[in-house]
């Protein structure tokens, strides 16, 4: 034997690595029709990556005191060698993050990816979608601009909509009676210790469980159905080699569309960094219009359809909560929107529509022709989740192939 | 889906998030490789800006070397005060008195640009007109009160803002501009169309003092951000790699994938 076989012979008596490389990349077999959609899971991992190696630099520059924040990120973005780059991957970052979670909770409702028996790994991914959110509203208060401060403002005073112990609530999360610097210095340890482990903790979870089951592919047919005499899937391919050369070429182009933001468009026109943003907090100044980074337009348009502040509240997290019980609420025989009825076929994409509009209207002020659009956006979003049970358990589905259809 | 996604991304330059108002404001060319331009610039912000207003995120050494001045040149003529040349651009008025004096302690003028946009700056220090009403005996139309000084009075002149006959045209039988009362006209919440006319001349004429308010504000467009120009030159870089990459990544690829299907 060689000597690295040995060496590996070794490692393996005392920990599993080959069995889990195998387990989990040279002998996972995933199907062998993923298409476009399917790029989306790897890049959220290539963006919790750069999030987190980006804010342990971070972190060794920024000073988490309310005198000291603002002026401590103007000193990476001027003194700190290439702290311009790293701030800007990581705040071009955070939005590329939710365009990439986004595209990927859409790619499983196109194909059904949370029914049976994925159920847990919808559920586990919401877990982190909704810890994400945690993540990136806390972050963003941390440059302490009008906005990270007006924008805390508002967030956390919805709390105060909950009857009895709102009010002394909302005082306990900002540990003050203002926020302050004490609420900066609290969201900084969640936003670099306690929210990342629990989100790292969560995709582990989340990929346990998909490979556990198999992944679904654009069909939705069980691939393990037929096998070969080795017990290979007919239509999967191994995850390595055949998916990792497969997402490189994935990963390069997002990583071209990532990095001409990040050089030539950091701000995104306001929506990556917002103008108001560029102004130190002053908790005696309101801006004139207050406004949600955009990933958080769609569920700021729901709380604001409602005049009143806990149905409003009520509303907004029922905007998120009804996400997770997906699963059951999709009663179709059928995975894919492939084989789904045309009705389903149309609500997913007016229902995608919708949530785009929702999510723009966020961002704007919520008047006039706005105001109505909202609560028009509103009802589909929730029309969608409460005639799914209906319509996807009585209309006719199209047969679904044995095989995938490549 | 693909298209679909095309045209989301088609679209959202044009839905900025820039506020500005409702005041139209006039448009303004931003040349940040224009180094003659940033020069003057600095040199104005220096001597009519930084009586009151900082920018104490950046250094003075970084903004020499940034704008190719040299170090004794911009210790001689752009640094007052105590300030060592490593020093960040602070200024010396104590933000108690000058809100005393002003109504509101003038911002640091770091981030500006990034906060309000070229074009408004460049409309700003253009738009003071007389208002008798006011404690510095002037108003802005694109800042409503402000609390500031025609600091520029010297070298614009004073405006005035009422009726003035506008150019609309020019009528190329007579070779003259066509011109019309602005207040013949209404705007649509019904008042009258005021424009700002100049009522007394200052040093320089109109063109230049244009001129004077593009170099300054060109000089605040760099002070927000000024990496601007390596990171463009940097992603240029950046993008032709990743391009490069492209290549050798989908050729892999497609050896690997031959055989399956």
């Amino acid at each position: 034997m060689s000597k690295v076989s040995d060496f590996m012979a070794w490692v393996d008596h005392r920990v599993p690595l080959t069995a889990t490389f195998e387990k989990h990349m040279s002998k996972y077999y995933a199907p062998k029709n993923f298409n476009f959609w399917y790029f989306f899971g790897v890049f959220a991992f290539l963006m919790l990556a750069n999030q987190i190696l980006t804010g342990v630099w971070l972190t060794m520059s920024f000073t988490p005191t309310a005198e000291e924040a603002f002026a401590s990120v103007e000193y990476i973005m001027r003194d700190v060698e290439m702290g311009w780059l790293i701030r800007y991957m990581h705040s071009t970052g955070a939005s590329f993050f939710f365009i990439v979670i986004y595209m990927h909770m859409f790619r499983g409702l196109l194909y059904g990816s949370y029914q049976k028996p994925r159920e847990l790994i919808w559920i586990f991914g919401m877990a982190i979608y909704l810890m994400l959110m945690a993540e990136a509203f806390m972050g963003y208060v941390l440059p302490w601009g009008q906005m990270s401060y007006w924008g805390a403002q508002v967030i956390i005073s919805l709390f105060s909509a909950i009857p009895i112990v709102g009010d002394d609530l909302v005082t306990w999360i900002k540990g003050d009676f203002l926020i302050s610097g004490i609420t900066l210095n609290r969201f900084f340890a969640l936003h670099v210790i306690a929210l990342p482990l629990v989100i790292v903790a969560l995709v582990f979870l989340h990929i346990v469980a998909l490979h556990e089951v198999g992944s679904n592919n654009p069909d939705g047919v069980d691939i393990k159905k037929y096998k070969d005499e080795e017990g290979r899937p007919l239509d999967g391919v191994p995850f390595h080699p055949y998916y990792t050369v497969h997402d490189l070429v994935g990963i390069v182009v997002f990583l071209f569309v990532f990095c001409f933001v990040i050089f030539f468009w950091p701000e995104g026109n306001g929506y990556f960094l917002e103008h108001a943003n560029f102004e130190e907090a002053n908790g005696l100044k309101t801006p004139a219009h207050i406004a949600p980074v955009w990933y958080f337009g769609a569920y700021y348009t729901i709380l604001r359809v409602v005049p009143d502040k806990l149905l409003g509240v009520i509303l907004m997290a029922g905007a998120i909560a009804i996400l997770f019980v997906l699963p059951w609420l999709d009663r179709s025989p059928v995975k894919s929107w492939r084989y789904k009825g045309w009705i389903s076929r149309i609500n997913i994409i007016v229902f995608a529509l919708f949530f785009i509009l929702l999510t723009w209207l966020g961002t704007q002020p919520a008047t006039g022709i706005y105001a109505k659009l909202g609560i028009v956006g509103t009802v589909v979003y929730f029309g969608w989740f409460i005639t799914l049970p209906f319509i996807s358990a009585k209309e006719k589905t199209k047969p679904v192939p044995e095989r995938v259809t490549g | 889906m693909k298209t679909l996604i095309a045209l989301v991304f088609a679209i959202l330059p044009a839905l900025s998030l820039a506020s500005a108002g409702g005041v139209h404001l006039d448009e303004m060319k931003v040349d940040l490789e224009d180094n003659a331009s940033l020069q003057r610039g600095a040199k104005y912000f220096a001597n009519y800006c930084m009586g009151c207003h900082s920018t104490k995120f950046a250094r003075y050494n970084r903004v020499a070397r940034d704008l190719g001045i040299p170090e004794n040149l911009m210790e001689e003529n752009l640094i007052f005060g105590e300030s060592k040349v490593g020093s960040l651009m602070k200024i010396a008025m104590r933000p108690e008195d000058s809100k005393q004096w002003f109504g509101a302690t003038p911002p640091d003028l770091t981030l500006v640009a990034r906060v309000r946009g070229a074009d408004w700056i460049y409309t700003y220090l253009r738009s003071f007109h007389q208002d008798d009403s006011r404690p510095y005996g002037v108003n802005n139309t694109v800042f409503k009160d402000v609390g500031m000084p025609h600091v520029l009075e010297g070298l614009q002149g004073m405006q005035v803002k009422g009726c003035a006959l506008v150019v609309v045209g020019f009528d190329p039988l007579t070779g003259q501009d066509i011109k019309e009362d602005s207040c013949a006209k209404v705007d649509h919440d019904g008042n009258q169309v005021e424009v700002l006319y100049l009522d007394k001349e200052g040093s320089l004429d109109a063109k230049a003092y244009d001129k004077v308010v593009a170099d300054l504000t060109n000089f605040l467009v760099y002070m927000s951000e000024p990496m601007a120009l390596e990171r463009q030159r940097m992603g240029f870089w950046v993008l032709l790699f990743l391009a490069l990459l492209f290549v050798p990544v989908y050729y892999l690829n497609r050896e690997f994938w031959r055989d399956i299907h």
